[in-house]
């Protein structure tokens, strides 16, 4: 009846689980209660779960992703202050098996629920804004994507109360990862969580590639896109070839625990190596994911806040699709130890390196912005300026590592974990936070605190150093990875400064979680509210309509002349808003409930699957099949706004905003 | 909503956008190439690891295959009669060329299937070996593919009844479907070629 699932796979004999789980649960109650109480249960539902709205889902994307950066980071924490613990003879307060989930559950959640739903939360902020487009191609698609990520999210949590996570590290090589090594439902858990993420992020490649060709405003040619519009366009394109091969990946290691096949296994004909090339031909395109529209936030920044255009706008382009295709032909590099041959591992390791020529583009292209420009030192500026010292360091360590020769000494050691977060941290994270403290009066109406966000930034940066240095020293003193514990007295220091940055990065995510509370407590200040919509004097188009945007973004679809198009309409004195005393009657999408629902059964199909309990599995599956024919039965999927409708939310706004200039 | 009004009354003000669903489902039919291209590539690596267990000589039937290729060919020339009768707005047509595509569809499964329970009861199963794991896996992903489009048609042969025109909507559904049941086609065709000729050779 219930599969391979029985009492004994609650962890109750755990205490850290224990503490969790009441944490959480107590945590997990008061929100609910207070939802309860407030009575905000319809709102939440009818406004937010069941919207299409691209900025609604954003913000949802967003929470989630910080939901995950605390686990992720708490699975952090606990790793560092392992290893700074468990030193000659002290076994540390995590035996292996707890350790190795760990490690294991904080590589998959900072990857695919911090990075990826972030990334996917700006995009979907942003994009359609930026282009004078009402909303994406599909919105329905956009919320099932969300969902699920969201379910994926859940079912990862799930594993921490019943029965395990996997062991096997955030890739699950086999054969450590097949059911002769690791009988559990651990790596299970990590397959199907993984898996179902993969569906909504697919989705949402073909999305937002198909917006971007299919629905620009009228005049925005390719050449006079956005640089944050290119990198998502160059991410999509990323997305759709590689996640169909992370998806057969992951699929063919399923078939062999499940069905018992022969694809990674020591036995029967199986190649371990065959398993690398596949994860690795996803692996590698995912970090570009990742990067490029981090790099797309910081020329969008550095422009603004330099008061000058983009330094080489056509060769920032061309870089980016560079480095869109350079992706694909690299993956390798993460295995020259494997045995290729050198005539292999030469290509690759050339091929890497000429990825630096591309990102050094770029890295010109910013500085040369803000050389002779009036560069504000904003606290979102702050983010950019420390991306650009802490990634060029970052991106000469993966240099180093690029030379086949150096990658033999240095495989496996904790150089690789100082140099991916080293351009992780530095580069997709800090530019996730730039872009959110940038864009954040777009999406809400009012700006984040500044003082707060240079607390964090400064938290963050110095701990980033003191965390990860260290890392490259221990890296050279020959110090493994996913080791649990040593007694090498020479690493020991180097550890403990380790911990430290550690800790000072707990306190910026402190200094973040508090700017995020103080500005929406001071959110109803004068100098805090965004009224006129352009809060920054920015020159993107998303910055032309007003902030919050109306839920049909633009009343008139902006025409577009020039690259920069709002900018070019402030110097030649165009008010696009203005200019629509005669609005039009706008088509939009209804919301659905469907998306959720197809994401609540997949919720089922998974867990189910997890633990063998096939009946259950079944349900799922009819679910997400009965939901999905609903919804392509249903006919009544979108309306028009009347035109007077439009006319009365865009009076209303110009009212607010003379009200307010009248004020000052 | 308060401010829905009848979608008829405003389409007269609005100009015509086309509708990005058939451009949308040619970039999810070319991740769904990369699925297979990625199967293929696999079943390349493990053509020859026969563990011990039988090679393709052994286990592939080519008569059985030659009528399953035969029907899913008609099958998609079927579905093109189909697509003519709905751009002539025919529905009795449509609906009679896809109910034909439909059980041709189900013959090809049923011969898969059948094909497959024989080499399972002879103890040729995917977790024989890691050539017959490969197989099984590319194959059956195919078959799982056509399973897909024989639910996604019977559920438009069900929608479109009644009818006496096509929407928009359920046109882009009967191409996109018609792009999925063609592409099936081609993929088939390399099948057919690298997993079943090649190995018989």
């Amino acid at each position: 009846m219930l599969g391979k699932l029985s009492w004994s796979d609650i962890p109750i004999d755990v205490p850290i689980l224990v503490g969790t789980f009441a944490g959480a649960a107590i945590a997990g109650l008061a929100v609910l209660g207070l939802i309860t109480y407030y009575g905000k249960w319809g709102y939440l539902w009818k406004e937010w779960f069941t919207s299409v709205d691209h900025k609604r889902l954003g913000v949802m994307y967003i929470v989630l992703a910080l939901v995950a950066l605390f686990r992720g980071f708490a699975d952090a924490i606990m790793m560092r202050s392992q290893l700074a613990l468990a030193y000659a003879g002290n076994p540390g307060y995590l035996p292996p098996h707890h350790y190795d989930q760990i490690f294991s559950a904080h590589g998959t959640i900072m990857i695919f629920f911090m990075a990826m739903a972030f990334m996917t939360g700006l995009m979907n902020v942003i994009v359609p804004l930026q282009i004078g487009a009402r909303d994406v191609a599909f919105p329905f698609l956009n919320s099932l994507s969300f969902w699920m990520t969201t379910i994926s999210f859940v079912l990862i949590n799930i594993s921490l109360f019943i029965g395990e996570f996997s062991q096997c590290g955030w890739l699950a090589y086999p054969p450590l990862s097949e059911q002769q090594f690791s009988p559990g439902v651990g790596v299970d858990y990590y397959i199907w969580a993984v898996q179902l993420s993969g569906v909504g992020t697919l989705l949402t490649g073909v999305n937002f590639f198909t917006t971007i060709v299919k629905m620009r405003a009228p005049g925005m040619t390719f050449m006079k896109m956005p640089v944050f519009t290119w990198t998502i366009f160059c991410t999509s394109v990323l997305i759709m070839l590689s996640f169909p091969i992370l998806t057969v990946a992951l699929g063919l290691l399923g078939l062999d625990r499940y069905l018992g096949m022969h694809f990674f296994t020591n036995d029967g004909g199986g190649n371990q190596m065959l398993y690398l090339s596949v994860i690795w031909g996803w692996g590698h395109p995912e970090v570009y994911i990742l990067v490029l529209p981090a790099f797309g936030a910081f020329s969008e920044i550095t422009q603004t806040f330099s008061r000058k255009p983009l330094f080489g706008y056509n060769t920032m382009v061309y870089a980016t699709c560079s480095i869109m295709v350079l992706s694909m032909v690299v993956w390798l590099h993460h295995f020259f130890t494997m045995g290729a041959g050198a005539n292999v591992n030469t290509f690759f390791g050339i091929m890497t390196m000429i990825i630096a020529i591309p990102t050094g583009v770029k890295i010109f292209n910013w500085l040369f912005t803000m050389y002779k420009g009036r560069v504000e030192f904003h606290a979102t500026m702050y983010w950019v300026i420390g991306f650009m010292i802490t990634f060029t360091i970052g991106g000469m360590t993966g240099v180093m590592l690029a030379i086949p020769a150096a990658d033999f000494v240095l495989h496996n050691s904790l150089f690789v974990i100082a140099h991916f977060h080293n351009v992780i941290i530095g580069g997709v994270y800090f530019g996730y936070v730039a872009a959110m403290n940038f864009w954040f009066p777009k999406a809400f109406g009012f700006k984040l605190n500044e003082a707060w966000g240079k607390r964090a930034f400064w938290l963050w940066f110095v701990g980033f150093y003191f965390a990860f240095m260290p890392l490259y020293v221990l890296g050279f003193e020959g110090m493994t990875r996913r080791m649990n514990h040593y007694d090498n007295p020479e690493w020991y220091p180097w550890l403990l400064v380790a911990e430290a940055g550690a800790v000072m990065i707990a306190l910026g995510i402190v200094c973040q979680l508090t700017q995020i509370y103080v500005s929406i407590r001071d959110r109803n200040l004068a100098e805090n509210r965004d009224l006129t919509g352009d809060p920054w004097n920015a020159r993107t188009l998303e910055w032309s309509t007003s902030s919050p945007p109306p839920f049909y973004n633009f009343a008139v679809v902006p025409v577009v002349h020039d690259l920069d198009a709002f900018a070019h309409d402030k110097e030649a004195g165009i008010d696009t808003r203005a200019a629509g005393s005669t609005y039009q009657p706008i088509h939009m999408p209804k919301n659905t409930a469907a998306g959720f629902f197809v994401g609540m059964f997949s919720l089922i199909l998974g867990f189910a699957a997890v633990w063998w309990i096939w009946w259950l599995a079944a349900v799922g599956l009819i679910g997400v099949i009965a939901t999905v024919i609903a919804r392509s039965s249903n006919n009544d999927v979108d309306y028009y706004v009347p035109a007077s409708e439009v006319a009365r939310i865009e009076n209303e706004h110009t009212r607010n905003l003379l009200a307010a200039q009248a004020a000052e | 909503m308060a401010h829905d009004i009848t979608a008829d009354a405003a389409h007269a003000h609005e100009e015509h956008h086309e509708s990005p669903v058939v451009f949308g489902f040619w970039l999810y039919l070319m991740t769904d190439c990369i699925i297979f291209g990625t199967l293929f590539a696999v079943f390349a690596v493990m053509r020859n690891q026969f563990a011990g267990g039988p090679t393709g000589k052994d286990v592939f039937e080519l008569n059985g295959v030659g009528i399953e290729t035969a029907l899913l060919l008609l099958s998609s020339i079927t579905y093109g009669f189909g697509m003519i009768s709905a751009h002539q707005n025919k529905l009795g047509a449509l609906r009679g060329w896809l109910g034909v595509t439909f059980i041709l569809g189900l013959g090809f499964l049923f011969m898969e299937l059948r094909e497959f329970s024989h080499m399972i009861a002879e103890g040729n199963g995917p977790d024989r070996s890691a050539f017959l794991s490969a197989f099984f896996t590319l194959v059956g992903t195919h078959g799982l593919h056509v399973t897909c489009g024989l639910l996604w048609m019977a559920v438009l042969i069900v929608q479109t009844g009644g009818k006496t025109v096509l929407s928009e909507r359920m046109t882009n559904k009967l191409t996109c479907l018609s792009l999925f049941w063609h592409f099936l086609d081609i993929v088939w065709i390399c099948v057919f070629t690298f997993v079943y000729l090649m190995s018989v050779i």
